[in-house]
């Protein structure tokens, strides 16, 4: 560990992620998946990234524990870990964060677990590898795990195979794997997103509750504002790898600044039945991330675009904390 | 409900998948396991009515889309189009029932050749159908393609050059080549990203004023229908056990499910720390428990759920036609209109 024996305090800054950048080869150029992200992440608190497909925010999140898929590599900017930089650390200081001081959980449990080991044998295996516990004692925490994220008869479910198990369920068993050491930060990639809305409320409150218990942090990359806003505390708007709003949730989700996030709040399917017209959607589609638009990449799908968003640079006006928005003609405009 | 006509009339529709190949059941001399799709499900569907069908992984909805067009052959019930029979058509009058039914996948990626073109894709079910002669191909195709939003001289494009969004809209193009009566969109904005999906429901919305469609929209969100289903139709387990008007069952959901379904979406104003409406998983549908199917997760379950299937009970509604199958709910509803009705709607 890091900081062998401090506690940390809930609201202490652990994660500060400055100028992140991630860029791809791209023919001849390169494309930037992820240009000069900025957050940061205090213990207790939840962050969310949210926007729609190839906005950059799963490769953002896989960067923080030098993920980023070959060829891709961050080509500028830090990610300090309790006021270390990652990105230079060694793969064996890399190996000794990752699943234990931050752990990390996919929208895909199936393939992530191992097929042809028993549930058992691959949580118990984490907890004395990385736990560093005897069989016995980890063979008795992997019990309570499972039953603390709610699987059924845990017993009997640690000998079962993956496969014996429904998607809800996988997915219980990796929170158990991942929550297993107690890590400070949970890195989450649509965890919900493959699981029906009944299922998916439930592992929702279920990373809520352990949070409310250990004070652990997360990041939750979701496409889905509805659930970046029931469990975020502060959210960050993504678009063809840009930041274009960040801010603390509730003035994000009720005052949103920037057309784009404007125009997705309005586009999400309601509950609400009205006898009015449903609001114009955004028109056009998501920007090649290889040929992107000069200036503001929203800015060819737009209603208030204007000619200086070709030229003018893509930059939050204010940081996470302060509610900041790239677009400068937003509130001029209203 | 008015005395016109029903376009669709679906009664007792069953659906049984038998896992004839299973080794273990084999060498164990078992009788092969048994997924149970669709058990009884009926409902009929006005001309130019859109039917909302919403459910969850294994609640049957796609089983009952497939039924109908008869990609799978149901074990039971009856499926009338126009007053003819479904189910025993053959030859011709299938293919006539067919071209008068078209669907719409949830996967514009699997459901497009990859090899054709895309004026050759929209224009070749209404040459197979006799509907344009060879030659007339590019012209019908580019006028189909514009309707959806897609540019004319893409027409000689492939597949893979498009993004997700514009191959559903070609996906919906070709489904409309054949003049269909009937719509079923089976998840067709479901893999969508959020903007591009609202971009789809207004198409969708738009043709089906310009050519007075009927239209089924299956979904497994309650959100994504309501802008486009007149009635919507909750399953669970292969059961229908829920149907009304959209606007009744969104303000008045009379199944424990229905609400359990209202109260899990997620929204932006939504209050942060609450309770899941039901707890553990669906059941499998291996084994669809006793009584009423919904009672292993029921916040209401009393004694009674577990041992008697509930029948489906009309309740004071609105708009009329809303029906619901449960114990402890109906009771509530019985002092009002004890009206016990066989099928669903009708």
């Amino acid at each position: 560990m890091s900081a062998p024996g401090t506690e940390i305090h809930a609201g202490a800054e652990l994660l500060d992620v400055r100028d992140l950048t991630i860029g791809f080869p791209a023919g001849e150029g390169l494309l930037l998946a992820a240009d000069r992200i900025d957050f940061q992440v205090a213990a207790g608190r939840t962050v969310g990234l949210v926007g729609e497909s190839g906005c950059g925010k799963s490769v953002t999140l896989r960067s923080l524990l030098g993920l980023v898929p070959y060829p891709g590599e961050i080509l500028a900017g830090e990610i300090r870990w309790l006021g270390e930089d990652l990105r230079g650390a060694s793969k064996q200081r890399l190996a000794a964060v990752r699943g234990i001081e931050i752990s990390m959980i996919f929208q895909d449990p199936t393939a992530c677990l191992n097929p042809v080991f028993t549930v058992g044998d691959q949580l118990i295996e984490t907890l004395r590898k990385r736990g560093g516990m005897g069989r016995d004692d980890a063979r008795r925490r992997a019990v309570e795990l499972l039953d603390r994220v709610g699987v059924p008869s845990p017993e009997r479910r640690l000998r079962s195979y993956p496969h014996q198990l429904s998607g809800g369920m996988r997915q219980r068993v990796m929170i158990a794997i991942a929550i297993s050491t107690r890590p400070k930060l949970l890195l989450a990639d649509e965890p919900t997103t493959a699981l029906d809305v009944t299922i998916q409320e439930q592992i929702l409150s279920l990373l809520k509750a352990f949070q409310q218990e250990n004070g652990m942090a997360i990041v939750l990359v979701s496409h889905d504002l509805g659930v970046i806003s029931e469990t975020c505390d502060e959210v960050v708007v993504m678009y063809a790898g840009r930041m274009l709003e960040a801010g603390v949730r509730e003035a994000v989700m009720s005052s949103p600044r920037h057309p784009y996030t404007r125009g997705l709040i309005k586009a999400m399917p309601s509950l609400e039945i009205s006898d009015e017209p449903p609001p114009a959607p955004i028109p056009g589609q998501p920007p090649n991330l290889a040929d992107l638009p000069p200036g503001c990449p929203f800015q060819p799908r737009c209603e208030l675009s204007r000619p200086e968003c070709r030229s003018l640079p893509v930059t939050l006006d204010a940081d996470l904390a302060g509610h900041g928005c790239a677009c400068p003609f937003a509130e001029v405009a209203v | 409900m008015s005395a016109a006509e029903p376009l669709l009339a679906v009664s007792g529709l069953t659906k049984r998948f038998v896992d004839r190949h299973a080794v273990v059941d084999k060498l164990r001399r078992r009788p092969p396991a048994t997924l149970t799709a669709l058990d009884g499900v009926g409902f009929s569907l006005l001309p130019g009515e859109t039917l909302g069908v919403v459910g969850e992984s294994g609640s049957g909805k796609s089983t009952l889309a497939r039924c109908i067009v008869r990609l799978h052959e149901p074990d039971a019930g009856s499926v009338m189009f126009e007053g003819t029979d479904m189910l025993s058509a053959a030859g011709a009058e299938l293919r006539g029932l067919r071209r008068s039914i078209q669907m719409v996948f949830q996967d514009p990626y699997t459901s497009l050749n990859p090899r054709l073109r895309i004026g050759a894709a929209v224009a070749e079910p209404a040459r197979v159908h006799g509907l344009i002669e060879r030659g007339e191909e590019e012209d019908y195709a580019t006028e189909l393609l514009e309707r959806v939003g897609i540019r004319p001289e893409t027409v000689r494009r492939y597949p893979h050059e498009f993004s997700g969004g514009q191959r559903q809209r070609i996906a919906i193009a070709r489904s409309l080549a054949v003049k269909p009566r009937l719509l079923i969109a089976d998840e067709a904005v479901s893999a969508l990203d959020v903007s591009i999906q609202a971009q789809l429901l207004s198409l969708l919305e738009q043709i089906r004023s310009d050519l007075g469609l009927t239209m089924i929209f299956i979904a497994h969100q309650l959100a994504v229908i309501s802008r486009l289903a007149d009635r919507v139709a909750i399953m669970y387990l292969g059961r229908i056990v829920e149907t009304g008007a959209t606007a009744d069952v969104f303000a008045n959901p009379r199944h424990p499910y229905t609400r359990a379904l209202l109260e899990a979406h997620p929204r932006i104003d939504g209050t942060r720390v609450r309770k899941p409406a039901v707890r553990t998983e669906t059941p499998s549908p291996y084994s669809i428990p006793s009584g009423c199917r919904f009672h292993t997760r029921c916040p209401l379950a009393e004694d009674v759920c577990s041992r008697v299937d509930p029948p489906a009970v009309e309740v004071p509604s609105l708009r009329g036609g809303h029906v619901s199958a449960c114990h402890v709910l109906a009771r509530a509803a019985e002092a009002h209109t004890p009206a016990a009705v066989g099928d669903v709607g009708g």
